[in-house]
């Protein structure tokens, strides 16, 4: 333990220094230009004194030393106050870096000099906000701000790019500042550390021009477009999970509220929030890093879009209204990509039709629940106490006795039953268990209660071999200790029980605290 | 549930993403024919489809999972030949022989 805290701390203090040379060179960079471009100057300014410049020869030669000091000081001034003309629009630098992208029609000089003026704000910075930061900042947007409240953690890695596995504890925001400060030291970034809330959105978003949503919950998704609305600024919303991934341009044209010419808000095409049931994360339902990674990749390109779009030639000609769609990335379909016509604003939306209730007064004050509106799944205690097992007591039935049974320990004297998917219980589980997956529990018909099989409806496998054995306790185990109860429930309705006569529970905390408490070697994914 | 085309059956396509393949056995695609007239006489709309999915290739007993309060349940878009549902008439939209109806559940993960 006290050799993990002298590694994470000098891990800490390495990325602290990193940090403060990438500072450094940066500025070493900026003094060494600015010298670079006084001495040109002088040499130009010495050039035009001592070569062919009749009015230099006059000064230096034939006008007298008051007079001389008088009209330099006049001729002076103008210098001092305008800066010297630039001769090129973008820095020398800049045409190279750019050029690739430069001599292209959609971008050109004057695509490149929008990017260049153009702000945009990434709230997230995982497995969306990574690429998406990375592309935008590598294509030279002139400012770009990063929102996350998370630290970099292990199980990040094979999808956020920016991070690395010397940055695991850092901050997010911190490790993807560095990594694009590398990348591209042109485009001044802006550290917001920390989760978005209703109170700070508004003021937060305000200095952005475009703002790409890279969160992972409903509950940011429709704080996030609200705040669009209301400040009027396009949004580039994308979501991922497991092989399939999602993505809108949103509010575009980000027209005021009841302009019924402006893009579809996030609750126009989702008016109430999904229930929170639901809602599965990366974390419970697996994200394949490209999958994630394409969508981010995504949002940066339909950001360029925006910022780089060329307004109209003419009013008589005005430009082509993009219509509003869901793009639908599925990695084992094919096709894999799917465009979908959106509807246009809703006529009755909350936030951008002329109906619309909420305010910045609203919003600011707090009084918005966003994680109540979307609600939440609490710990989930569906069972009494004797129906449940500590992770440290359930290791003494393996080894001692069972403290409800009283039963003398053996390797058959009870039967554990794993309730992960199969691909899970694959990748690591308990000598002895049994695996039946949670989908084959929850896919019992409910007609099933009460378990008798019939001839229409002849009974799962898995339950008749359970009930085989009618004298041993059954215990089940999950990942976390959730679909264990849920389980458990489902057996006694199923009648395996036999009564009350076998004990059926569950293991508290599932295998998370089985390693947590019992045995560190046991793997956590 | 006819896996032929009789009198009065339209064949249509319905897939599902997002998810919601899992609560049709991991089907992202059916192909399947429904009647063309519903138990009340009138022709089969959106609304049809989803109570007739629901009891004949839904598996999966959470169908709370797909349907709330009678309708599609929040956060599943429906799409009739690749247009948001809205644009067609929702559940009130009649079904046409070659229709495609895509069910997909937005995602959060990122």
């Amino acid at each position: 333990m006290a050799s993990e805290t002298v590694i994470g701390s000098l891990r800490q203090q390495i990325a602290t220094c990193e940090s403060q040379l990438q500072d450094l060179k940066r500025q070493l960079a900026e003094v060494e230009h600015q010298s670079q471009q006084r001495r040109t100057n002088l040499a130009l300014e010495q050039g035009v004194h001592t070569i062919d410049d009749p009015l230099a020869f006059d000064f230096s030669h034939g006008i007298h030393d008051d007079f001389k000091s008088e009209v330099l000081a006049a001729l002076a001034q103008p210098e001092e106050t305008t800066p010297p003309q630039r001769r090129w629009p973008l820095e020398a630098n800049e045409y190279k870096r750019y050029g690739r992208q430069l001599i292209m029609p959609e971008i050109g000089l004057q695509g490149q000099l929008r990017l260049k003026n153009a702000s945009v704000l990434i709230v997230g910075v995982g497995g969306l906000g990574c690429p998406a930061a990375a592309y935008l900042v590598g294509a030279g947007v002139g400012k770009v701000g990063l929102v996350d409240g998370d630290t970099v953690e292990e199980s990040n890695l094979h999808r956020q790019i920016l991070h690395s596995t010397a940055k695991v504890n850092m901050t997010k925001v911190e490790s993807a500042m560095i990594a694009l400060h590398s990348l591209n030291p042109n485009v001044e970034l802006v550290p917001h550390q920390g989760r978005l809330t209703p109170e700070t959105a508004l003021s937060t978003l305000q200095p952005y021009d475009i703002v790409l949503d890279c969160t992972d919950t409903p509950a940011s998704r429709y704080l996030i477009s609200d705040s669009c609305v209301l400040l009027g600024k396009p949004l580039i919303s994308a979501s991922a999970l497991r092989t399939d991934g999602q993505l809108m341009v949103l509010n575009n044209p980000p027209l005021p509220p009841g302009n019924t010419s402006g893009g579809p808000c996030y609750r126009c095409v989702f008016p109430k929030p999904p229930p929170a049931e639901s809602v599965v994360t990366c974390g419970d339902g697996g994200i394949l890093g490209p999958v994630v990674g394409t969508m981010g990749t995504l949002q940066a390109l339909e950001a360029i879009k925006v910022l780089t779009k060329q307004p109209s030639a003419s009013l008589n000609d005005p430009a082509p209204v993009d219509h509003p769609f869901l793009l639908i990335f599925s990695a084992y379909s094919s096709p894999m990509f799917r465009t979908i016509r959106l509807r246009t604003r809703k006529l009755k939306c909350a936030v951008c039709s002329a109906h619309a209730t909420l305010t910045p007064e609203a919003l600011n004050s707090g009084s918005m629940d966003y994680v109540q509106f979307c609600g939440t799944v609490g710990p989930i205690d569906a069972l009494s106490s004797n129906e449940r097992i500590s992770a440290e007591n359930y290791a003494k039935v393996r080894l001692n006795v069972n403290p409800f049974t009283g039963s003398e320990p053996s390797k058959d004297s009870h039967i554990l039953v794993d309730v992960r998917e199969k691909v899970q219980f694959d990748l690591c589980n308990l000598e002895g268990s049994v695996n039946v997956p949670f989908s084959a529990v929850t896919s019992l018909p409910v007609g099933a209660r009460n378990g008798r099989a019939n001839e229409s409806n002849p009974e799962a496998v898995w339950v008749s071999e359970l009930r085989q054995h009618a004298d041993k306790p059954i215990f089940v185990v999950c990942r976390r200790g959730n679909d264990s109860q849920f389980t458990v429930k489902k057996m006694k309705e199923l009648g395996l029980d036999n009564g009350g006569q076998r004990w059926i529970g569950d293991i508290r905390g599932g295998l998370l605290a089985w390693r947590d408490n019992v045995d560190r070697e046991f793997p956590e994914y | 549930m006819p896996d032929t085309q009789n009198e009065g059956t339209i064949k249509i396509t319905v897939e599902f993403s997002g998810g919601l393949e899992m609560l049709f056995s991991n089907e992202r695609k059916l192909s399947l024919y429904i009647p063309a007239i519903d138990a009340d006489g009138s022709r089969s709309n959106i609304a049809f489809l989803v109570r007739h999915l629901c009891e004949t290739f839904m598996n999966d007993p959470r169908k709370e999972l797909f349907v709330l309060d009678d309708t599609v349940r929040p956060g599943i878009l429906v799409l009739i030949n690749d247009a948001d549902w809205e644009l067609e008439g929702e559940d009130k939209y009649v079904i046409e022989e070659g229709d495609n109806i895509l069910f997909v559940s937005t995602l959060h993960g990122g």
